[in-house]
């Protein structure tokens, strides 16, 4: 009897987590088949059954047409600048105060603490007007310093957390050798906490290519591709075909890092969420 | 809310008095060095001038009258006032907490109640199964809130599936996102969507760290599976209860892109929030003034919230 209730009950959670897998990924595989319909027709995805046939036709119209290639292009750039500097400056600042005390250090700290919070509501509408008298708006410049210095405040967090779970002997070490902070940083702490620099990368890419409420903001032609999408979605309101293209497009890089990096990517949203 | 990933500890940071069972003392081998100042320099720089000096800039701006153009007149305190007089932001603030009911207590009490059920069994290919329950919050807000605007509209699968069993009547003529009566619903849901599978996780990571001889002591005391969750499983994920709260409180406080997206506020202002009053005032409504004080009003309530929800699950857990 008892063997009997427990298959019961395995079968029962198999189903239960089948079943909240699929609504999990339900809306995403819709838009997903919904991206291959033809666009003019009257044949609209009802997300029952597949599309009449594979169509690239809308994909290739939202890159060219719907100016997705210049949309990634910003994405990818500001990317690529902004998580290499926020990485390395976060590893800079979460090296000096995991091992390092300086007066003020605490009163540093917790201003960047403080940073973890903050809404960028409260923020915007200033930076609007400084980021205007510099003349940086609706350049890449915008986007990748407003994002750096958003993010640099979870980057130091993260990182003097990872810094201190070093064994002190690590640094004794160095000291012995008469190796120079810097040495020390790069030679010894630097190759210990990697698993926690490759997760904070990954992180900062998906913080990155998500970010929508500053590219709103700041830019007006150099959209960035959700910014981009959110723009098109409104242009494009009957054409879901159409748009789901786009949306598979935008959505695509942050798949691809996500499953690639699943095991850093669940780390760092699991543990960054329960250490603190 | 953003999806904001890691970010978590940000949430449980403020205000905590939590000490953790840590062999480390706060400051390592403490070397005293100044050269600390010079690590830290290029960080705190950039995060002080586009972080910190924009805050004092912005609480400044909050008590002036200003179109963004010409010169503001000093108004003092009016700015603030609007806040408890203005319908519109009550409205906002009063959406929001409904809001939070979909961010918020529906997605841990559902994840708390799979976590609980799916924990008494191993199950296997969980890996895979995470990667598909994470896959809401790791893409894109705008993206899964073009696939909810498909979801809710008058052809799509929900309409489909509701006419297909002679419930078309229930199928508002606008889609869900139009109707006056649905729409904050409709985005509650997408919410809800969007945070249940990272809570199941979380707590499902939660559980297997309790100690199973907890669970044996339970069962040895003859306690069924409901008396079992009450008093091993929830004591077990206090923290990571905490955690969640706590994020997804300020999460929905800060909404802003899908509603963007979703609804634009509307219809009317019926899924109006304070973010995106923020946003309308600064870049269509010209009173740049009220966005700011909006702004510093938002952020005060986020920390307040913040500290107070952390200070009292603190001194439950003590009990």
């Amino acid at each position: 009897m008892n063997t009997t209730t427990s298959r019961l009950q395995v079968t029962m959670n198999y189903l239960l987590i089948v079943l909240c897998s699929a609504v999990a990924v339900y809306p995403l595989i819709g838009i997903l088949l919904a991206s291959f319909y033809p666009a003019e027709q009257g044949v609209s995805p009802s997300g029952f059954g597949l599309p009449p046939s594979f169509d690239w036709q809308n994909y290739v119209t939202a890159w060219d047409q719907g100016r997705f290639s210049e949309y990634f292009t910003t994405s990818v750039v500001v990317a690529a600048v902004m998580v290499p500097a926020s990485v390395v400056l976060s590893i800079l600042g979460g090296y000096a105060f995991a091992t390092m005390r300086f007066r003020g250090s605490k009163v540093i700290f917790y201003l960047f603490i403080l940073g973890l919070i903050i809404p960028t509501e409260a923020t915007i509408v200033p930076l609007y007007y400084d980021v205007q008298a510099m003349g940086l708006i609706d350049t890449y410049w915008a986007l990748i310093i407003l994002e750096v210095s958003g993010e640099v405040a979870f980057g130091i967090f993260w990182m003097r957390a990872a810094f201190l779970s070093a064994p002190p002997s690590l640094l004794e070490a160095a000291r012995i050798d008469g190796a120079s902070s810097w040495r020390a940083l790069w030679r010894i702490l630097v190759p210990f906490a990697k698993p926690a620099i490759l997760t904070l990368t990954v992180l900062t890419f998906a913080d990155s290519w998500n970010e929508f409420f500053l590219a709103l903001v700041f830019t007006v032609n150099h959209m960035t591709a959700p910014a981009g999408l959110a723009s098109f979605s409104g242009k494009y309101t009957t054409q879901i075909a159409l748009v789901s293209a786009a949306a598979v497009i935008v959505a695509l890089p942050i798949l691809i890092v996500f499953i690639i990096f699943q095991r850093e990517f669940m780390r760092g949203m699991l543990t960054g969420a329960v250490k603190g | 809310m953003e999806a904001e990933p890691a970010v978590a500890s940000r949430a449980v940071a403020v205000g905590s008095r939590r000490r953790r069972p840590s062999r480390r003392p706060e400051y390592l081998p403490g070397e005293s060095r100044r050269i600390g100042y010079l690590y830290v320099a290029p960080a705190f720089i950039l995060y002080a001038a586009f972080n910190l000096f924009p805050l004092g800039q912005g609480i400044n701006l909050s008590f002036y009258r200003w179109d963004g153009i010409t010169p503001g007149t000093w108004v003092g305190l009016q700015n603030y006032r609007e806040f408890f007089t203005d319908p519109a932001i009550r409205e906002g603030y009063n959406h929001v907490l409904k809001l939070m009911v979909f961010y918020s207590f529906l997605p841990i009490v559902l994840g708390l109640f799979l976590a609980a059920v799916l924990s008494r069994i191993r199950i296997r290919g969980l890996t895979f199964f995470r990667v598909l329950l994470f896959l809401p919050l790791v893409i894109t807000d705008v993206v899964t809130s073009v696939a909810w605007i498909w979801m809710y509209d008058v052809d799509g699968p929900i309409a489909t599936a509701l006419r297909h069993i002679g419930l078309g009547a229930l199928v508002p003529s606008n889609g869900w996102l139009g109707d006056f009566n649905t729409a904050l619903p409709a985005v509650g849901i997408f919410g809800l969507w969007g945070q249940f599978g990272f809570c199941l996780i979380l707590f499902l990571a939660g559980v297997m760290k309790i100690p199973a001889s907890l669970y044996e002591a339970a069962r040895v005391d003859g306690a069924n599976a409901i008396r079992e969750f009450f008093a091993v499983t929830l004591p077990g994920l206090r923290y990571e209860l905490q955690v969640v709260l706590v994020l997804s409180v300020i999460g929905t406080l800060g909404t802003f892109d899908e509603i963007y997206v979703l609804t634009s506020g509307g219809p009317g202002t019926a899924t109006i929030v304070p973010a995106y009053t923020i946003w309308s005032r600064l870049f269509n409504l010209g009173q740049v003034g009220s966005a700011a004080a909006l702004g510093i009003v938002l952020m005060l309530i986020v920390f307040a919230v913040t500290f107070v929800l952390n200070r009292l699950l603190e001194r439950g857990a003590e009990r």
